[in-house]
């Protein structure tokens, strides 16, 4: 099932970074034609558009920008999420380095909607290139007038912590300050950067805004699913024959993106399991698949659509292994803020280890799972949660396989 | 003011109050290791989990303010499991070395483990190890495997004393306190991250390996060591004495004062108590006759001075009292004073340094009751008493635990002073080079073995209570000044230093009406009153 391409329609051109590319195909127009229009129906459109934070939470962004303070006197901020660092997950660094004028745009669109004057793009420390370029495409805008009339943007760079893609913990690693993520209340839409109203979203979901704003939200909104309008950016990788990015409705359904965008199974040709939006996402067995990607129909799943990560594992991968290197993932990466999550992502991955490695113990599965939905919900974001659905999603649905490692 | 009920039971707190403060109200304890009242709220123990009604599941009690209309339950079945769960939680790298470690005794993990956790240990695999035994100061010690990672010591540091020298590096369960490179924590009140830690991360060097906490008794007092007047806990070893080689006083610690240190106290109080028990201290009443020394009783000691005042002219007796001195003191010697006529009086010398200051707690007055000697109209020149010494005009002088030379004054003045006059008494806890040019010693009492009063810088009188004997036969001031009034036939003198406060309240318009009683554990604040001339 292919669908018009949107955000990676300019991909195929050479020059697609450039602002002259990007003027080409119709860039700016949709500035222009924001600029006409009010602040609440800009974030009207959005809210009409059912466009959702294509990050990993989902959320509807036009509901988000609508809880800015009206009565705010001082400064309010937009802040971009290019901390792009979900395994399995590579699609922002795409934007930034092919079509970095349409996160400029978005956000020029984005910040008259929230009355923002300064926008902050925190970029992953690791992605050199899509800096490199991005900041020349800033540089672009502000010699072409588009920013420094009203908006600045500022290019801020990260230092490898996954939890600074967290909101919170991206606002605090912003201040300067150890990415740790914030306690809520306050919302970063009331108190956020800098103590100031602050609105995070994704690189891709405010690439899709120009879009919206040129060509109205029933379009997009048709693109997608009753709750959820739109394309997006789904990242394949793992036993694919053709791994990449693929931008497709968010209605396709994971067997179709997996057979017929990415080319099929690869490894041994049989698909053992799925994850569908990141590491943090549960896992899906092969008979799980036929199910649509927007939030909610992965929701229904038991799973979630996250960031759109999607890894792919044939019948030759082992699950405990995955579960092994996934732990190791997160008990490395824990801010180690909360007791929960600091202390229970080490041990479930000691834990996970030693099965892998022969040396389990009967009771290790059933502590795992106890450890892990013990320390669920309890933390100050949703990082521990996001480990806790592989560690248990793993382990029930295969669990002979970890059994079959731990010593009778 | 938002009511809420907590328990099934109502309670009504000032807006901005969180669910562990209102809870207090009710007489029920949320148990807590990141929340401290007189820091920032972190969130990050996740112990301090209730349970809202309307909420799906337990929420932090710190971090979420109490509402009109509010119905919260903190002893739920789901809230007893969450609590046991972080506290599993906690516990899994601990070292669990509570018999060597100083915290024992007064530790939150023990307590809640004890209160909220007794479940079965599950961890059977390797512990994280991390520093431990790491001086991050002259004061504190940091053993990082013990430590929970509450943040209270990084947050005082950065909020109270604003010095900034702590922080926590690594991530997930390797993260550590620490010192940020070049960083030393020194600052003037380091101490207190010992008080705050709930555990046995951060020690007092001073006090580690000294006594275990539980054989120490404790007394409420104030800090002598300046004219803020502290509120402290005195805490003292009477039952196992050949620990920490004799040494009484085991520690001081912060007790909370809303309206003078709140829950903190400067570096330089909390330990300046070593001159309590130190060999200098003052053991007998002794007489020095040329350079001969002997102990005498203190009848005879009394008798000897009472006789030396009946035979001097009271133009030739000169008083230099101290600031250091209780209110009860102060009284006696005024009564001293008027009884026999004494005019020349005073208590201020200049320090040899000048005293440092700062904006929150430390005063450059490094005298507990300046204010109290000034009311009790004791505030006489010492320079000219010195002069008049000089002058041969003074033939008996009545020192309080003073060392002049100790003083801005030239040395060659004081003892110039010393020599000219006949009859030099010394009362005070220790000796020092004023007292071995006395022909008296008597020693005094310290502040922790005794009763009393100081007045602070603001005019709040606050009460210390005795926490251990008096060394040897040494007596409270009040006590020495009485037998003397005793001896010159001046009638009966108070017997308790309670009773000398009442005569002080009724005759020094500023103190009317206080008692003891009303001036209770949080001090009472001075009526306006000018001092006695």
């Amino acid at each position: 099932m292919m669908s018009e391409k949107i955000l990676t329609r300019n991909f195929g051109r050479i020059d697609s970074h450039t602002l002259t590319a990007y003027l080409e195909t119709g860039g700016y127009a949709a500035w222009q034609r924001a600029q006409a229009m009010e602040p609440a129906a800009i974030t009207e459109e959005v809210k009409q558009s059912n466009l959702r934070g294509l990050g990993g939470a989902g959320f509807p962004t036009g509901t988000k920008w609508s809880f800015i303070p009206k009565n705010h006197a001082g400064p309010v901020y937009l802040v971009i999420n290019a901390d792009e660092g979900e395994p399995g997950t590579f699609k922002d660094r795409y934007l930034l380095e092919r079509e970095p004028h349409a996160l400029i745009e978005g956000m020029l669109i984005a910040a008259r909607a929230i009355r923002s004057a300064t926008g902050f793009v925190y970029i992953r420390g690791e992605y050199v290139e899509p800096w490199r370029k991005f900041s020349a495409a800033v540089r672009e805008a502000y010699d072409a007038g588009y920013l420094g009339k009203g908006f600045d943007v500022v290019v801020h760079r990260g230092a490898g912590a996954y939890i600074c893609g967290e909101e919170t913990g991206l606002i605090s690693s912003l201040e300067g300050k150890k990415g740790w993520p914030k306690v809520k209340p306050p919302f970063p839409a009331i108190k956020g950067a800098f103590g100031m109203p602050t609105i995070v979203n994704n690189v891709e979901t405010i690439c899709h805004v120009p879009h919206i704003v040129n060509r109205g939200a029933a379009w997009f909104a048709a693109l997608g699913t009753k709750t959820q309008g739109g394309t997006r950016i789904f990242s394949v990788s793992g036993r694919v024959r053709k791994p990449g990015i693929y931008e497709a409705s968010v209605a396709i359904t994971l067997r179709q993106l997996i057979d017929e965008l990415a080319g099929g199974v690869a490894g041994n040709g049989r698909l053992k399991a799925v994850v569908p939006g990141g590491s943090s996402a549960p896992i899906l067995r092969s008979d799980e698949i036929d199910v649509t990607m927007d939030v909610d129909g992965l929701r229904n799943a038991g799973t979630m659509a996250g960031s759109a990560g999607v890894i792919v594992m044939d019948e030759t991968v082992s699950i405990p292994e995955a579960l092994m290197v996934v732990a190791r993932f997160y008990a490395h990466e824990s801010c180690g803020q909360c007791t929960p999550c600091r202390e229970s992502t080490g041990w479930i991955y000691k834990m996970c280890h030693r099965i892998v490695e022969g040396h389990g113990r009967k009771d290790d599965l059933d502590k795992i799972l106890d450890v892990a939905k013990r320390g669920a919900g309890t933390t100050i974001c949703a990082f521990y949660d996001g480990a806790v659905g592989p560690y248990i999603s793993y382990i029930e649905k295969f669990r002979a396989e970890f059994e079959a490692l731990i010593p009778k | 003011m938002p009511k809420l009920t907590i328990n099934g039971k109502e309670v009504e707190v000032p807006p901005g109050t969180n669910l562990i403060e209102a809870a207090r109200k009710v007489g029920a304890e949320i148990p807590h290791y990141c929340y401290h009242p007189g820091l920032s709220i972190a969130g990050q123990c996740r112990l301090c989990m209730v349970d809202i009604e309307k909420t799906p599941r337990p929420t932090i009690a710190c971090n979420t303010q109490a509402a009109d209309g509010m119905v919260v339950w903190t002893e739920t079945e789901r809230v007893k499991e969450t609590r046991r769960s972080v506290m599993e939680f906690h516990l899994i790298n601990h070292p669990l070395d509570c018999p060597v470690c100083d915290q024992a005794g007064e530790c939150w993990l023990q307590i809640y483990y004890m209160r909220h956790g007794l479940y079965e240990p599950r961890m059977t695999d390797a512990k994280v190890h991390k520093p431990k035994a790491v001086p991050l100061g002259p004061h504190v010690i940091l053993d990082a495997e013990r430590c929970i990672l509450c943040s209270r010591c990084v947050r005082f540091c950065d909020e109270v004393t604003g010095t900034g020298e702590l922080g926590i590096f690594n991530r997930g369960d390797h993260s550590e306190i620490g010192l940020f490179p070049g960083k030393e924590l020194a600052n003037r009140y380091s101490g207190n991250v010992v008080d705050i830690c709930p555990v046995g991360a951060l020690t007092d060097r001073d006090f580690r390996f000294q006594v275990r906490v539980w054989y120490l008794d404790t007394a409420k007092s104030v800090c002598p060591g300046c004219a803020r007047g502290c509120n402290i806990e005195i805490h003292v070893n009477r039952r196992r004495p050949h620990h920490a080689e004799g040494r009484r006083v085991a520690r001081l610690k912060p007790r909370f004062n809303a309206d003078v240190n709140r829950w903190w106290i400067c570096d330089a109080g909390r330990y300046g108590f070593e001159f309590v028990d130190d060999k200098s201290r003052l053991l007998m009443p002794s007489r020095r006759d040329d350079e001969v020394v002997t102990d005498v009783a203190w009848d005879d000691a009394i008798a000897g001075v009472a006789a030396a005042l009946e035979r001097t002219a009271s133009a030739d007796v000169a008083v230099i009292a101290s600031a250091r001195m209780a209110n009860e003191d102060l009284w006696a010697l005024r009564r001293l004073l008027v009884h026999r006529g004494i005019r020349q009086v005073g208590f201020r010398l200049p320090p040899r340094t000048p005293g440092d200051e700062d904006a929150f707690l430390i005063r450059a007055d490094k005298d507990p009751n300046s204010r109290g000697a000034e009311l009790c109209g004791l505030d006489g020149d010492v320079k000219e008493i010195l002069a008049a010494a000089r002058a041969r005009q003074v033939k008996m002088l009545w020192i309080f635990g003073h060392d002049l030379f100790d003083s801005a004054w030239p040395e060659a003045e004081i003892a110039g002073a010393l020599r000219a006059v006949e009859t030099v008494v010394f009362v005070g806890t220790n000796g020092n080079a004023t007292s071995e040019r006395a022909r008296w010693m008597l020693p005094a009492a310290a502040w922790v073995e005794r009763e009393g009063t100081y007045t602070n810088f603001l005019g709040r009188v606050q009460r210390f209570r005795q926490a251990a004997e008096p060394l040897g036969q040494a007596l409270p001031e009040w006590d020495i000044l009485g037998r003397v009034l005793v001896a010159l036939g001046a009638g009966a003198a108070p017997s308790r230093a309670e009773r000398w406060f009442r005569e002080l309240a009724e005759a020094v318009p500023a103190f009317a009406g206080l008692t003891y009683q009303s001036i209770g554990d949080a001090g009472a604040v001075l009526s306006a009153g000018r001092p006695l001339p």
